[in-house]
């Protein structure tokens, strides 16, 4: 074994005991399944402790530099953080945003002034980031951006709304597109991006209740909030270009994020372990044929993606289609994830009809709450059907 | 614990790269589409300076034993090249010329060196093995009597009026057997041909009553053998599905980019855009799942793991391929549904590679077994 290679043995041992000792237990209310669904106070007050505890161990941003409240080490340990975090199951790092986002933007594209302002309390949880990109008539369409600052002596001020802004309504930051310049020939250059503080005058959070019963969503009104010039990254007018850049790291086109784990990982062996429980006609659930058939199809549907995320890493067989395996993984993976969820959910018999809050829900209605929340995936960062859509127009080349 | 999802393995050699490489030029270059039709209706099915062509590349011996005239790169690298044939179409006897050469090599070992330097040299061999319809039953209720005589009929027995070796499964007082009978063995009409939904392929149902095989396997490594062959077949099966479904494709999506309707290309409809979309994923899932198993077989009996592969590859294959051919005939619209346009070569196929070597019906069944029992 190379030393490189024993000394990650030996970080994943030290990391393995660290969360043995300090994973949380179960806080007796319901947890957040992803940052997406932060909503109440007290939610929010267990994650920012956790995400506190991980940064202070020194496991959030393991290879950020240092003079920001990294670590400076190689990414290959923030990637054993993440994978024991995962096997732990342990509570999600919630402040997504700015951990994912806009670190990774800032330590990327931003000045020295920024850097230092902002990345560490975001590591660290003090300091919690949103998005502003979304508006309420104009979905995904973000050339579209129609809310207005208006340059006036050292502040902007803001007018319009943002919409679907995740943790909008704790959030101290938000990183906002708006519209400096009107009809501007491409309607693109009109945008600036602004790294806008959140708890000023004029700025007001709405949280939008979902499906599940939860919140996590916000609409945010701006009238006549004033923020200042300097908050603004690179020059007006060049809001795209790093709004795109950001959308690299929302993607995961790019890499540098803190830490991929901003979700709960929930398996089809989670389900099948799960179900064993279950009865149908009198007899264990799994002994059913058409249950069986079932089965099978959800296995091979995530073994295919599991295989084919290793194939993507070999030329000779994707060569037909270089971008189609990055291209459709959302399309394929978020669609699979809500079919499981639901197939979980359905097999429980008429425990299937109980959701959160009822005592005799099978694990607190885990996997009717999953089946829900699941829709934030398949509709959120471009629908499934506008997924297919790019798929067919990029990958195989077919008309808009 | 152990993931559901098992063995995630996927390798692939660079000689199993050159393989697909050097096989799709073959396949362009010799047996482009028209020459592929010239066959449909000829009584091989192929063209013999092609298939000559290729026993001469050595394709025949790939997955067979240096010692014995292969190249031993075993059965993955067999892989890509059927993957190539099913892209063009070729019907050849390469797929069931390799199925016998591995199930005599797997049962008898060295006994049947002779039979397997003659299948590596390029001779047509197949494998009897349906005693009826049901891919899922035992299979050898062709007996070889006291007298040494066989007795029974096999059906559905592929290339079989060109093949020259027939291995056939059946059983002596009861245990699985194998018996090598030669064509000139056969009288012709111990054959009655069937007229199959694939146009490129050739079987007939042969009658081995009274016939005196001239070499025979049996033991514990018969029984053994023949469920590899199943499952090797299955994957072969599905690596030919697999570079069908993705010929089937290109050819919608080129249909869909030049076919104007209502003043519009009709690929711009999401109706026929998002059904490609589902196409293009099942081909990649497809893919996956083919070299997976490409990358857990070797020359020994095979592992569960291989198992659930070669089942997976099939189940999923087998199904888009169906898939692929019924769209392609509908999204041809009225062209679609004629002779001469290809659709009527994809959804043909469809239907054979859905069946052949079982169902998906049948390899979840037994994958249920394997994964959740």
């Amino acid at each position: 074994m190379s030393e490189s290679k024993q000394a990650l043995a030996n970080f994943q041992a030290e990391v393995h005991a660290w969360m043995k000792e300090n994973v949380p237990a179960d806080p007796g209310f319901l947890l957040p399944l992803s940052f997406l669904e932060v909503g109440t106070e007290q939610q929010l007050d267990f994650l920012r402790e956790w995400q506190h505890k991980v940064w202070s161990a020194g496991y959030l941003g393991m290879h950020w530099p240092t003079e920001y409240g990294g670590q400076g080490a190689d990414p290959a340990y923030q990637a054993i953080v993440d994978r024991e975090l995962s096997r732990f199951n342990a509570p999600i790092l919630f402040n997504t945003i700015g951990l994912n986002w806009v670190g990774p933007l800032l330590l990327d594209i931003g000045t020295y002034a920024e850097k230092a302002k902002y990345i560490k309390p975001l590591l660290s949880g003090e300091e919690i980031w949103c998005q502003g990109f979304s508006e309420p008539d104009h979905g995904s369409d973000l050339g579209s951006v129609q809310t207005r600052a208006v340059r006036d002596g050292d502040d902007y001020v803001v007018n319009g709304s943002k919409i679907w802004t995740t943790l909008g309504n704790f959030a101290d930051h938000m990183i906002l597109l708006a519209r400096t310049t009107p009809n501007t020939e491409r309607k693109y250059d009109g945008l600036s991006f602004f790294l806008a503080p959140m708890r000023i005058p004029g700025v007001e959070a709405v949280p939008i209740r979902k499906v599940t019963g939860e919140y996590g969503f916000n609409q945010i009104f701006f009238t006549d909030a004033r923020i200042p010039a300097d908050t603004m990254m690179m020059e007006e007018g060049q809001g795209w270009r790093v709004a795109m850049k950001t959308l690299e790291y929302e993607r995961g086109v790019s890499a540098g994020q803190a830490s991929g784990h901003w979700m709960v990982s929930i398996q089809i062996d989670d389900a099948i372990s799960e179900l064993r429980e279950f009865e149908r006609d009198g007899a264990p659930l799994f002994d059913d044929p058409s249950v069986r058939d079932q089965t099978v199809q959800l296995v091979m549907d995530a073994k295919a993606m599991a295989l084919s995320r290793k194939r993507q890493s070999i030329p000779a067989l994707t060569s037909d289609y270089p971008m189609g395996l990055p291209l459709s993984s959302k399309y394929r993976g978020t669609e699979y994830a809500r079919r499981m969820k639901l197939f979980a959910a359905a097999m429980q018999g008429a425990h299937s009809g109980l959701y959160v809050g009822d005592e005799q829900a099978h694990r607190g209605g885990f996997w009717q709450r999953a089946y829900f929340s699941n829709f934030g995936a398949t509709i959120g960062g471009g629908t499934t059907e506008v997924q297919a859509n790019i798929i067919a127009e990029h990958v195989l080349g077919l008309p808009k | 614990m152990k993931s559901v999802l098992g063995d995630l393995s996927l390798t692939f050699s660079e000689e199993q790269a050159m393989l697909l490489d050097v096989a799709r030029g073959f396949v362009r270059d010799k047996a482009p589409m028209d020459a592929v039709r010239e066959q449909l209706e000829s009584d091989s099915g192929f063209d013999s300076a092609v298939w000559q062509e290729m026993v001469s590349l050595g394709w025949t011996g790939i997955a067979l034993p240096e010692s014995h005239g292969g190249s031993g790169l075993g059965l993955g690298a067999v892989v890509p090249v059927v993957e190539a044939l099913g892209h063009g179409f070729l019907g050849t006897p390469l797929v069931n010329t390799t199925l016998a050469g591995q199930l005599l090599w797997r049962a008898g070992g060295e006994e049947s060196e002779a039979l397997i330097e003659a299948i590596a040299a390029g001779e047509v061999a197949t494998v009897a093995y349906l005693d009826g319809g049901d891919w899922g039953a035992e299979n050898h209720a062709v007996t070889l009597t006291d007298s040494g005589l066989l007795k029974g009929k096999k059906r559905f027995v592929g290339d079989a009026k060109v093949a020259s070796l027939y291995v056939v499964v059946c059983n002596r007082g009861g245990d699985p057997a194998l018996a090598v009978v030669r064509q000139q063995d056969l009288s012709s009409a111990a054959f009655s041909e069937h007229t199959l939904v694939d146009l490129t392929k050739r079987a007939a149902t042969i009658d081995f009553t009274d016939v005196r095989p001239h070499w025979l396997s049996v033991g514990g490594a018969v029984a053994d053998a023949v469920r590899d062959y199943r499952l090797l077949g299955a994957l072969l099966c599905a690596a030919e599905a697999t570079g069908s479904a993705a010929r089937s494709l290109e050819t919608i999506v080129d249909y869909l980019k030049t076919r104007k309707q209502f003043g519009k290309l009709i690929g711009s409809y999401q109706a026929l855009k998002h059904p490609a979309v589902d196409i293009y994923c099942g081909v990649e899932n497809a893919r996956s799942f083919v070299y997976h198993g490409a990358s857990l077989i070797d020359d020994g009996s095979l592992s569960t793991d291989a198992e659930v592969a070669c089942r997976m590859a099939k189940a999923e294959a087998g199904e888009l391929m169906a898939y692929a051919g019924d769209r392609a005939v509908q999204f041809h619209g009225g062209i679609g549904f004629t002779w001469d346009c290809d659709s009527t070569l994809f959804i043909r196929r469809g239907q054979w590679s859905r069946q052949a070597f079982g169902d998906a019906i049948h390899h979840r069944k037994q994958l249920a077994r394997l994964l959740l029992d």
